[in-house]
């Protein structure tokens, strides 16, 4: 893994490259497709296996859902069958991030307590094919989820799925444990500011030597960072030292797309939209370099906007 | 004379009660309040690291509850105000350290000694959001104008008056660029969707993660307007009625640059 | 351009529908955590049809269903039989139990009644 500066043109715009790619143990431990042979024995000759990543963070509001939402809208885009799993039990928010809040009839609880079966409770996608929703119990608590029961339908849905990406709630509770329990890969996402560092590197020790977590940092203002009044992609890192997925500039636009209930990663031609498609194309094991969006290249008007005191 | 103590909370993490409780706090201080905060997010704590006192911690809430200190001993006093105590939270326990009553009875036991109690509950509605709302009597919710946000808000919020405690509202990083554009919702749509009493709107400011970072809080410096707004949220707090800020002052050209900007 | 204007002179954007959204969401979920509301609702509805006409309380369904803007609360309340327009008793077990068509109950010719209010806007629809 190599990370290389952010270089700063004069003029205002910020053009860097953050190049990475897959250390080797990375890989082999990421992808299990159809060469797991021993799954396959034990489940069956058709049984292929999928992968099942919780994307987690302790720190609350830094972009989890917003992440899983647009990481499993882009991962479907190329082609793999994808489910969300919302694990936010008693605070479901997935299913509104994806517009998909009037189609949600069963939920999770209802399944692992086998009212429905699993098939009846999945929400497809509006928008993109081969995404799938399964959504989070709103007057349920977590502490009424089993563990085993959690883990077990984790199983079953990664014999069906390419992807089964789990969207852990905030915290270290016991929903945070759940959401865990059924992964075997991490994503923890990171905003530049300390408290999250910190939460992140908590997050990290808690969740030991099972996985190896890979890192998404959200929300960077690239004109903060150069004024010195936020953390750079080089400062979380220096601190948390985990493979770096990718990094998310902080946009308006995205308040405006869950306003809407539309997944920026629709749009490829948005900053946001394509950064989740590089972190896309590296879940899938691809060594793709990630350009730091350049939010910070302000347009004319924008500046001319500030400089007059735009409307304060 | 008791003091009053108040739970921060919202449900949805990230949407400000760690530096609401650290500001309101430290404004209810520089109008001569004694104000004791208690950082309810065991194992991860942040309200010492926001008011820059995480390198003078000694003892936490939870060796407080266990009696392996007094909690004189565990509370730090912030030097730059006449009468600013934290209680910071365990950083290496699980939220189960503490139970809803033994945080109750350290609720009251710093309400002897303080005029109020501000409460920094964690993120969700598991066992430290219910530990932190036990050691109150009142409720401040504190929401973004984003539809996640307001959704837990408002299953807090319910929570919450099921235990028939007051709760007011805070609507907080508006933006009211966006709001004009038509592209963030208002305060009145948040009012109305949530149907809880304002008791006050703060608006976005960059400034505020820089002030974390250094672990000064926002309110003590003169120059920025947010010091103002959590002003009026103290007095408001008090009893005073003190109207809100207006934040859509438009001019024709203000919405010609806003327009030019969103386009 | 359009997008301009409509900008320019306060158009709603994306705020009004995150709005109407919401509004949805939050009544789905509050009916999702009144379970017993719902119930003594339910109850309530039969005792006033009840009134009316002659039902099979063992067979009632009530669910509340997402419709374009709004959300409706659908009741399949089969009717055994109807009192006869002067009031004068029911054909108890006379006709076969039958499907209503119309259930939006009128008020009786004689008195007139006042509609209940409920808060959710009902369409109370058969099947």
């Amino acid at each position: 893994m190599h990370q290389r500066q952010d270089s700063v043109i004069p003029g205002g715009a910020i053009e860097a490259a953050v190049t990475l790619s897959e250390s080797s143990e990375a890989s082999a431990a990421g992808v299990t497709l159809s060469e797991s042979s021993a799954a396959s024995e034990v489940e069956g000759p058709s049984t292929k296996s999928g992968r099942a990543i919780v994307i987690t963070s302790g720190k609350g509001g830094v972009g989890k859902t917003t992440t899983t939402a647009n990481l499993g809208t882009a991962l479907a885009c190329r082609g793999a069958s994808v489910v969300l799993v919302d694990a936010d039990i008693g605070l479901r928010n997935l299913d509104i991030v994806l517009g998909l809040e009037n189609r949600v009839k069963y939920h999770l609880l209802d399944v692992l307590e086998g009212r429905v079966t699993v098939e009846e409770a999945l929400v497809a996608d509006k928008r993109t094919e081969n995404l799938f929703l399964l959504a989070a119990a709103q007057s349920r608590e977590k502490d009424e989820v089993e563990t085993f029961k959690l883990s077990a339908l984790i199983s079953r849905l990664r014999e069906r799925f390419d992807y089964v990406l789990i969207d852990s709630p905030a915290g270290i509770e016991l929903g945070f444990k759940n959401a865990v329990a059924g992964a075997d890969e991490a994503i923890v996402v990171c905003t530049p500011e300390v408290a999250a560092v910190r939460d992140v590197d908590r997050v990290v020790g808690l969740l030991g030597n099972r996985f190896r977590p890979r890192l998404v940092i959200n929300r960077l203002r690239p004109q903060l960072v150069k004024k010195g009044k936020m953390l750079s992609v080089d400062d979380v890192n220096g601190i948390l030292r985990l493979p770096l997925l990718g990094v998310i500039a902080d946009e308006p636009e995205i308040i405006v797309t869950t306003n809407r209930g539309e997944p920026l990663a629709l749009r490829t031609v948005t900053p946001t939209g394509a950064a989740y498609h590089a972190i896309a194309a590296r879940v899938a094991g691809e060594d793709v370099p990630a350009p730091i969006p350049p939010a910070a290249k302000g347009s004319f008007f924008e500046r001319l906007g500030s400089l007059l005191g735009g409307g304060r | 004379m008791n003091a009053r103590r108040i739970v921060i909370t919202s449900g949805k993490g990230g949407v400000g009660k760690t530096t609401t409780t650290a500001n309101l706090g430290a404004t209810l201080a520089k109008r001569g309040r004694r104000v004791i905060l208690i950082d309810a997010d065991i194992g991860l704590r942040n309200l010492d690291l926001v008011l820059g006192l995480e390198k003078r911690i000694v003892f936490d809430l939870v060796e407080v509850a266990e009696g392996r200190c007094q909690l004189r001993q565990a509370l730090i006093k912030d030097k730059r105000f006449d009468s600013l105590f934290i209680l910071p939270a365990a950083q290496t326990r699980e939220k189960d350290a503490i139970t809803a009553q033994q945080f109750a009875t350290i609720a009251d036991a710093a309400a002897e000694q303080a005029d109020y109690v501000l409460i920094d509950s964690p993120a969700g509605i598991e066992t430290g959001f219910r530990n932190a709302v036990a050691g109150a009597a009142e409720a401040i919710v504190v929401t973004t104008p984003e539809v996640s946000a307001i959704r837990d808000a408002d299953r807090v919020i319910g929570k919450i008056a099921g235990e028939g405690k007051p709760i007011r509202l805070i609507v907080n990083r508006l933006r009211p660029d966006m709001v004009r554009s038509g592209d963030m919702l208002s305060v009145e749509d948040v009012c109305e969707v949530l149907s809880v009493e304002l008791l006050g709107i703060v608006p976005d400011d960059e400034e505020i993660i820089d002030t974390t970072n250094r672990g000064e809080p926002i309110v003590l410096d003169d120059a920025n307007r947010l010091r103002a707004i959590y002003d009026k949220i103290a007095r408001r707090l008090e009893g005073e009625l003190v109207p809100f800020t207006r934040f859509d002052n438009q001019t024709l050209f203000g919405r010609i640059l806003d327009a030019l900007k969103a386009g | 351009m359009i997008e301009f204007l409509k900008r320019l002179f306060g158009q709603a954007g994306s705020s009004a529908t995150a709005k109407e959204r919401l509004r949805l969401v939050l009544m789905t979920d509050h009916l999702e955590l009144a379970p017993d509301m719902i119930e003594t609702m339910k109850l309530e509805l039969v005792d006033v049809i009840s009134r009316y006409v002659e039902v099979d309380r063992e067979r009632i369904d009530v669910s509340f269903e997402r419709q374009d803007r709004t959300l409706a609360m659908l009741a399949n309340i089969p009717i055994l039989s109807v009192n006869r327009p002067n009031g004068n008793g029911a054909h108890a077990g006379e006709a076969k139990p039958a499907e209503a068509k119309a259930v939006a109950a009128k008020p009786p010719t004689r008195k007139r009644r006042r509609r209940r209010k409920t808060q959710v806007p009902a369409t109370v629809s058969a099947r």
